[in-house]
Parts: structure tokens; C-alpha cells; sequence
């Protein structure tokens, strides 16, 4: 009975940290843990860890199966044509910077705003909650489906709108390399402002009520109490998901493939979709791998400095 | 059912004991609050939200439901021929069993096999648990797209290009490190003293998880369950490379079909992305509940 006693208080002292040293239980043998994370173990080594080691190979190799007679080991050349030869690499890679810090800065703005709102009290709050997320849960195919139906110039809202004066008709948003930034833009912040929402709302509940009851009674009005109340309450959830959404959008092809297809005139092709169009339809797999490898580092170092300059985990509380 | 959650919730957010909560005091609070926020600062944001939100829906639900060359704005003679059409036509109803398929399958492998990860990285300590850690972790930043290729190859060498089995697997690899993360969240949330308690009463190890701990897991396993059928469902790339056989493909690819045909056909197209959409939105009525909950339960802050 002790130990587990001890156990049990350890427990509640820290209910939701790790637990720590204690007895097993005398039937467990020692390889259990080792035979439980197996599946999962052999399942990644097989189908993550070996797909990235051969990426790494094949970056150090000619590999193209239209030019099987150039096939074979290439040092650094595809690291050095990426760097000094490749102005189609740094176009896509400052579009993919401009479409991740747009996507992100709006949708967490937007999402924050959305998850205060819904987080009043209000009569039709739960009908109200469940429509506004509802397009978290809806493909980047599926999204480019709905909105060609309304970007759509002869049959689109455009033509609508047009009909009332506003705008004119055979208005094609996609196709204009004006416009085209903006409405995938929005396109995607449809789809993406839920995630923010529902996140940034199941942390909100978290907050002690108390605190601002407290604030309220010293005299701190609502803004004040969003700055040093809410805020730095839900500062490590928003850190932490921003992060997961900028590498998420960083590696989002799905709805860029279908809708633009990194058009017109390649404006919003993205690191991936560069990278995709390089493998697998312009078979050059040796220097696609390279073009991965780059990308797999250069978002690896900006998480890694986007956590030490955001603080995560700090004390802020 | 949910008492581990309501347990978390109300030790969270209940005052502490010893300050008696008086009900004067918190009606005139409730009062002022009421007072401080105008209704119509709460529903006029809402309600333009809502119209971005639900516009795009009613447009689709609009081109599936009228006739074609029709421009009216609403819906009526419905009619049911673009659904016929793409059903039967554009063998949407081959992909609909197909993505089901992967879909429950995804489910069913992710979810075992996490669960039996996540029980081991939440109960124990061994050797490789921080390497395992860091590998989940890392697995977050590589883009499955990239992975493409090599994966290809892999499947090809397995014989195992345009069969379910291809997709069901990568779906199933690179949903399991979230999924894992997840899921020894919740099981950390369970207290170890309740097994501890099973143990001394008697019972193995299996047997003190399946009556103790898995009740209480229910909603987490809910959720991310759902989370690996909906992101199976809506998955594409992979059904795209790894399936090239019209009678093998998924709804994703079959949009994708129409989207790219030479002369779209609208109707058809929007009645598709009705069927694409209608699991996904059940799932996601069944769910949403939980999705909160789920996530307030350390799920985010680990």
C-alpha cells in the first residue's frame, strides 16, 4: 500500500506533469514499454526516417530518369545550382515567406477575435459556434471546389455583383496576377480561421474567472484586462500554434496545387509546390531531393528561432 | 464518461474553497458584465462573419441543387441530376466506397497503434523515450509532399502501387506522431493511483487499463480519431500518386477530375463537393462537443 500511496500523493501534487520513479507493477516485464511504441517505432523508421535518409542521398546524386546516362554521384552541384543558379528556388521561397506570414498574422488575428466573440454569453451561442467552425474541417480540394464556384467569372459572385453595379463583369480574380494573391489568400483564410478559433477558445476556458473579477473591482476596463489578463494567459497556445499553422501552410500544397496550380505565370508557386513540380513531373529527382533538403533545413532553423525569440515556455505567468 | 474531463475542468476553474462564493455579490457582477458588452457589438461581427463563413456553402449547395443554366439565386425546382451525374457518370459513388475505406481503416490503425505508444510514453521511462520524443516532434516539420518520390518507390518495390493499402499505410504514418503526442496528453491526465488501485485489487496491467484507464479515454480517442478520418478523407496527394487506377481512387482525386477537365461542368462539380463534404460535416457535428474539451486537456500545452 505505501508506494502506491506515495505515488498517488506525487500524483496530486503535479496532476498533470510527468510521472515520475515508482514501482511497476511485479507482473510487467521490463521490455513492455519497448514492445508498445514497436508499431509505431518500425512504421516511422520504414515510412518517414528512410524516405528522408534517401531524400539526403539522392541530394548528393544526379538522379533523373529522362537523363539516366548523367545518373550518378554529384557532390555539392545541386547545392550550388539552389544557391547561384536558380531564380525560380528564391522566387518560390519569397512567395512561401509571404504566404506564411500573411496566412498566420491574419488567421490568428482573426481567430482571437473570433474565439472572444464566441466565448460570450449570448442566446444562440452553440448554433453560433458550430457555424463558424465549421469549415475546419474542409480539404484544400474541396475548398478550391467552392471557391472556382465563386471566383467563377460567368456564373461567380463577381457576376452578381456586377449585375448590382458593383465591380464589373468578366472579373477573373485567379488568372489576374494582380488579384490572384489576394483571393487565395482568402480562399485559405476561410478554411484556416477555425483552427485559430477553436484552439485560442478551449485555452480561453482556462482562464480563472477570479482574475478579472479581481481586475474589474481595481478598476481595469475591458481592454485592460484582454492586455494583462488574456493575453499572457494564452500566450504559449498561440506560440506553439502558430508555429504548428506556419509550418502546416509552409507545407500545404493541396489547395495551391488545385486551385492556381502555382499560376498565372507562376506568382504563387510555393517552396513545395516548386518542389513537387521538379520531382514529379520533371522527373529531376536528384535535384528536387537537394530543393527538399534546403527547405526541410531552412524550416528547422526558422521554428528553432521563432522559439527562442517568442520565449516559449517562459514565465510568463 | 467524460468525469476525467469535468474533473480537470471544475478543479481549473472553481474558486478555491476556502473564499465563499455570495450570491448578491456574483448576481451584481453577472449584471454589470451583461451591461458592459452591447449586444450589437457581439452579434453584428458575428453575423458578418457568418456570412463569409456560410456563403461559400450555399454557393455549392446552390450550383448542386439547380438545374444547369439555371442563375437563379435560389435552389428551386431543386433537382437531384448532378448528383445522378457524378454518382454514377463520374464513378463518384466507386470513390465514395474507396475513401470510406481508407478512411475507417486510417482510423482504426492510428488510433491502436497510438494508443499503445502514447500508453508507453506516458507511463514509463526507458531509454529511447526522449530520442522516440524528438523524432515525433521532428516528424512535424517534414513535408509530406516532398516525401512523395521515395515513397512511391518504396510502394512500387512492395508491389504495392494502386492499392488501398499504399495510402491507408501513409496516412496511417503521418497521422500516428500527432496522434501519439495526443493521446499520452490525455493518458497523463488520468491519475496513475487509479491503476495502482486496480493493481493492488488484483488485476494485470491489460486488464487494469481496460477498466480503469480506456473509459476515461473515450472523448480524447474520439477526437483524434476523427481527426485521422477526416484528414484521410480529405487527404489527396497520395491518392493522386499512389492510385492511378480510375476504380482505386478517392474523392479528392475525383474532384480534382473535374476540376481540371477541359470544360468544367459546374453542377456536377459542386454536387461532387457535397458528397466530399457530407461525412466530414456529420463527423464534425459528432464531434464538436468533444473538440473543446478535447483540447483543454492539455492536448496544446503537453
Amino acid at each position: 500500500m505505501a508506494p502506491a500511496q506515495a505515488a498517488a500523493t506525487a500524483v496530486a501534487k503535479t496532476p498533470r506533469g510527468a510521472p515520475g520513479r515508482r514501482r511497476t507493477g511485479s507482473s510487467t516485464p521490463r521490455h513492455l514499454p519497448y514492445l508498445l511504441i514497436a508499431p509505431a517505432g518500425l512504421l516511422m523508421l520504414g515510412f518517414i526516417a528512410y524516405p528522408v535518409i534517401s531524400v539526403f542521398y539522392y541530394s548528393l546524386q544526379h538522379y533523373n530518369v529522362t537523363k539516366p546516362w548523367r545518373n550518378g554521384f554529384a557532390g555539392l552541384d545541386n547545392f550550388t545550382r539552389v544557391f547561384t543558379d536558380d531564380p525560380l528556388f528564391r522566387d518560390s521561397l519569397v512567395f512561401s515567406a509571404k504566404w506564411v506570414v500573411t496566412e498566420v498574422s491574419l488567421q490568428l488575428v482573426l481567430g482571437l477575435a473570433l474565439a472572444l466573440l464566441v466565448n460570450q454569453t449570448f442566446v444562440g451561442r452553440a448554433v453560433a459556434r458550430a457555424l463558424v467552425f465549421s469549415p475546419w474541417a474542409v480539404s484544400g480540394v474541396l475548398t478550391t471546389t467552392i471557391w472556382m464556384l465563386l471566383y467563377n467569372p460567368s456564373t461567380g459572385v463577381s457576376r452578381y455583383l456586377a449585375d448590382a453595379g458593383i465591380g464589373s463583369y468578366g472579373t477573373s480574380v485567379l488568372s489576374d496576377t494582380g488579384t490572384v494573391f489576394w483571393a487565395v489568400v482568402v480562399t485559405e483564410l476561410w478554411r484556416g480561421v477555425p483552427f485559430f478559433a477553436i484552439l485560442i477558445l478551449a485555452d480561453l476556458q482556462s482562464v480563472p474567472k477570479d482574475l478579472y473579477e479581481a481586475a474589474s473591482v481595481d478598476g481595469a476596463g475591458r481592454l485592460r484586462q484582454f492586455v494583462h489578463i488574456t493575453l499572457p494567459h494564452l500566450k504559449d497556445a498561440i506560440i506553439l500554434s502558430t508555429l504548428l499553422r506556419a509550418v502546416w501552410e509552409f507545407n500545404n500544397v493541396d489547395l495551391l496545387y488545385t486551385l492556381t496550380g502555382g499560376g498565372p505565370a507562376g506568382v504563387t508557386t510555393t517552396l513545395p509546390l516548386y518542389v513537387a513540380n521538379t520531382g514529379i513531373e520533371g522527373h529531376d529527382f536528384g535535384y528536387a531531393s537537394a530543393l527538399t533538403t534546403v527547405a526541410f533545413v531552412i524550416l528547422l532553423f526558422c521554428s528553432i528561432l521563432y522559439l527562442r525569440l517568442s520565449k516559449f515556455g517562459g514565465d510568463s505567468r | 464518461m467524460t468525469a476525467a474531463l469535468t474533473e480537470t475542468d471544475a478543479r481549473r476553474t472553481a474558486p478555491p474553497s476556502d473564499t465563499p462564493v455570495i450570491p448578491p455579490k456574483r448576481r451584481r457582477r453577472r449584471q454589470r458584465a451583461f451591461d458592459e458588452v452591447p449586444r450589437w457589438q457581439i452579434y453584428l461581427p458575428l453575423g458578418l462573419y457568418l456570412l463569409f463563413t456560410l456563403v461559400p456553402f450555399y454557393w455549392m449547395l446552390l450550383f448542386a441543387l439547380r438545374p444547369a443554366g439555371s442563375t437563379s439565386l435560389v435552389p428551386w425546382p431543386i433537382t437531384f441530376e448532378h448528383f445522378e451525374k457524378v454518382w454514377n457518370e463520374r464513378s463518384f459513388g466507386v470513390f465514395f466506397q474507396n475513401s470510406m475505406l481508407v478512411g475507417v481503416a486510417t482510423l482504426v490503425t492510428t488510433t491502436l497503434i497510438a494508443l499503445a505508444g502514447g500508453y508507453a510514453l506516458a507511463r514509463f521511462q526507458f531509454r529511447v523515450k526522449n530520442a522516440f520524443m524528438l523524432a515525433l516532434l521532428c516528424s512535424q516539420f517534414i513535408p509530406g509532399a516532398l516525401m512523395l518520390v521515395p515513397l512511391f518507390e518504396i510502394f512500387r518495390n512492395l508491389s504495392m502501387i494502386n492499392s488501398l493499402g499504399s495510402v491507408i499505410i501513409a496516412e496511417t504514418v503521418f497521422q500516428l506522431p500527432l496522434s501519439m503526442i495526443l493521446i499520452s496528453g490525455f493518458i497523463k491526465n488520468v491519475p496513475v493511483s487509479l491503476e495502482e488501485a486496480a493493481w493492488v485489487d488484483g488485476c494485470s496491467r491489460l486488464r487494469a487499463f481496460r477498466a480503469v484507464v480506456l473509459p476515461l479515454l473515450r472523448p480524447g480517442l474520439i477526437a483524434v480519431g476523427s481527426f485521422a478520418f477526416v484528414h484521410s478523407w480529405n487527404h489527396f496527394l497520395f491518392a493522386l500518386m499512389f492510385l492511378s487506377e480510375q476504380d482505386k481512387q478517392t474523392i479528392p482525386v475525383g474532384l480534382n477530375t473535374l476540376i481540371g477537365a477541359d470544360s468544367v461542368d459546374l453542377g456536377a462539380l459542386a454536387a461532387g463537393g457535397v458528397i466530399a463534404a457530407v461525412p466530414v460535416v456529420i463527423v464534425f457535428a459528432f464531434i464538436q462537443k468533444w473538440l473543446i474539451t478535447g483540447f483543454s486537456a492539455g492536448a496544446v500545452k503537453g
